[in-house]
């Protein structure tokens, strides 16, 4: 950090901050000659017009809000009466009898109303609190800070560093990731955990400056700062999905209110473009994993083809009062919000559009669950199965619950291991000789998740294959309950 | 002046120049640990390579990852450094 200013000592007396486009101010202004003359030393900081209490030897024109900043104004006009250096008084707008008892002149603004509330002081306009806590305060960031030459373009700045993923980002500005933080209670200096490959510690602002990146806005920090958490989570295996040369990456899920509230998007288009939260929160989970972890391409993400899902993938589930959402079947209860990551590849899509009872849905589903990883492999991937809500409606109006139709998939999808040997059907790819004989369920015991997301029209669903490594082995799914 | 100024999003790990420890300059009697990191085939493969070192008068020592997912346990690098002088390992696929 550089060295910063410190807080100005103030000399004894009445201080008096004030801006000419408050109307309060302009009330009190006849009144400041007489507190100079009357009140012992009189300092009057304006914030804007330097014609305010011109002719006053104590007006100071603070239009840079230096002073304001460091006498903490919030309102105009602040009257303050500082005793050995020390703030012993204050108050703010016109208050006559505030007024008169911290001068002293009792007879102080006779004729003028006993009461105008004052206004916002100018250090808070909208973005300034951050310019000036940067200017003249003690941000607590502990970033290092990097200086652009005068000719540099911040995006390209970005990119020449490494920090983007191909994408333009946000350039992270103390202000933007001061901004930032507002969207948490927690402390920049907390640490998340250490993030992998490089198992750097992962702080808070570490976070929040990769979500300046990825183009989040505050609100959406605690969602991403849960996404993080989550992929901390050991059974996650943060590293091998990272390193892995399969497809695979980070999947986002999010339930609950918290997800609603900053309009991560659950209907038309769930998976796919336009929406800032999924785009941005899941993007920033990569930023962090990419900037803190130090996990990029070709280093050590090794994947052969990798996904357009390594930019961002996150989405909402479309929650039905009928069918249980994936975090209450994980355990928390409907008003909890969390995040779901799931080691998720691409999107298939499942078009049976002539199915009207589940039994005939289900099949369909099954069959096309059975091309995970490979139609001749089991039990390598999950998979995560979202349901339209026209497909979805099928099941519901046939009183069959999220849980039924897992069973029922369940069912369909042990399969008889003869079919999918190595070898069998000219296929080198296939099961080891010795499940000859035997029945094999296609994924293992809580492999396949359900979710229930998309636009009201289209009997579509879609399958989102997981990492081939999935389970104790490679990735198992985690969640993460949304806080602040 | 500068124009702007930008918080570092990394972990801020300036990079370090490490020099490569040093070729040995003859073989004999060091050890060689050849690390299987658990991915399918790859123990074909490092049999064939174990055989050729052996031939050679080396001692190999053999270990195995639990997972290619992961890192090694830091139990077994330790083991390895302490063990060895040498180790070859292969990288993904």
């Amino acid at each position: 950090m550089r060295t910063l200013p410190t807080s100005p000592t103030w000399p004894d007396g009445l201080i008096v901050v004030a801006k000419r486009e408050c109307p309060t101010c302009t009330l009190v202004e006849p009144l400041l000659a007489t507190l100079a003359r009357g009140a012992g030393p009189l300092t009057v900081y304006v914030q804007d017009d330097p014609a305010y209490a011109a002719g006053l030897p104590g007006q100071v024109l603070d239009d840079a809000l230096e002073q304001s900043f460091h006498l903490g104004i919030e309102f105009v006009p602040t009257l303050i009466r500082m005793q050995g250096g020390l703030e012993v008084a204050r108050t703010h707008g016109w208050h006559q009898g505030d007024w008169r008892s911290i001068s002293g002149l009792g007879q102080l603004g006779e004729g003028l109303p006993a009461l105008r509330p004052g206004c916002a002081s100018k250090t808070l306009d909208p973005g300034m609190a951050e310019e000036l806590a940067v200017r003249y305060g003690r941000t607590g960031l502990a970033s290092r800070q990097i200086d652009l030459g005068d000719a540099e373009d911040a995006i390209e700045a970005c990119f020449d560093r490494g920090w983007t993923d191909g994408l333009p980002v946000v350039p992270p500005t103390p202000q933007r990731v001061l901004r930032m933080l507002a969207g948490t209670t927690r402390a920049p200096a907390e640490v998340l955990g250490l993030m992998p490959p490089d198992l750097a510690p992962c702080t808070v602002e570490k976070v929040a400056v990769n979500a300046v990146m990825a183009g989040c806005k505050p609100e959406y920090l605690p969602l991403v700062l849960a996404a993080v958490e989550a992929a901390l989570i050991e059974e996650f295996g943060m590293h091998g999905v990272l390193c892995t040369t399969m497809f695979c990456g980070p999947v986002l899920i999010v339930n609950g209110p918290l997800g609603r509230s900053v309009g991560v998007n659950s209907g038309v288009n769930a998976l796919g473009q336009g929406h800032r939260a999924n785009a941005s929160i899941g993007r920033a989970l990569q930023l962090v994993i990419r900037n803190v972890g130090g996990g990029r391409p070709g280093e050590v993400d090794r994947a052969t083809l990798g996904t357009p899902g390594k930019y961002s993938f996150c989405f909402a589930e479309a929650e039905d009062s009928a069918w249980l959402p994936l975090s209450v079947e994980r355990g928390y209860s409907r008003e909890a919000s969390t995040v779901t990551l799931f080691a998720g590849e691409g999107v298939q899509g499942v078009v049976d559009q002539k199915s009207r009872t589940p039994q005939s849905l289900a099949k369909s589903f099954a069959a096309c669950l059975r091309v995970v990883d490979h139609p001749k492999l089991a039990m390598a991937g999950d998979a995560l199965l979202v349901v339209s809500p026209d497909h979805c409606r099928v099941f519901l109006d046939a009183g069959w619950s999220k849980a039924r139709l897992l069973d029922e998939l369940t069912r369909l999808l042990l399969l008889p291991a003869d079919a999918m040997l190595a070898g069998a059907d000219g296929i080198a790819e296939g099961l080891p000789a010795a499940m000859a004989g035997k029945q094999v369920p296609k994924f293992r015991p809580g492999g396949l998740l359900i979710v229930r997301a998309g636009g009201s029209a289209g009997l579509f669903s879609a399958i989102i294959a997981g990492w081939a490594a999935s389970g104790p082995v490679g990735s198992i799914p985690v969640s993460k309950e949304i806080t602040a | 002046m500068t124009s702007l100024t930008l918080l570092d999003p990394t972990a801020e790990r300036s990079p370090v120049a490490r020099a490569l420890t040093p070729r040995p300059a003859d073989l004999t009697g060091l050890a060689v640990a050849v690390l299987d990191i658990s991915k399918a085939r790859g123990n074909v493969f490092l049999d064939k390579l174990s055989a050729l070192l052996e031939a050679q008068g080396l001692r190999v020592n053999r270990y195995k990852k639990p997972t290619f997912t992961r890192p090694a346990p830091t139990a077994l690098r330790q083991q390895i450094a302490a063990e060895n002088q040498l180790v070859i390992e292969g990288l993904a696929d």
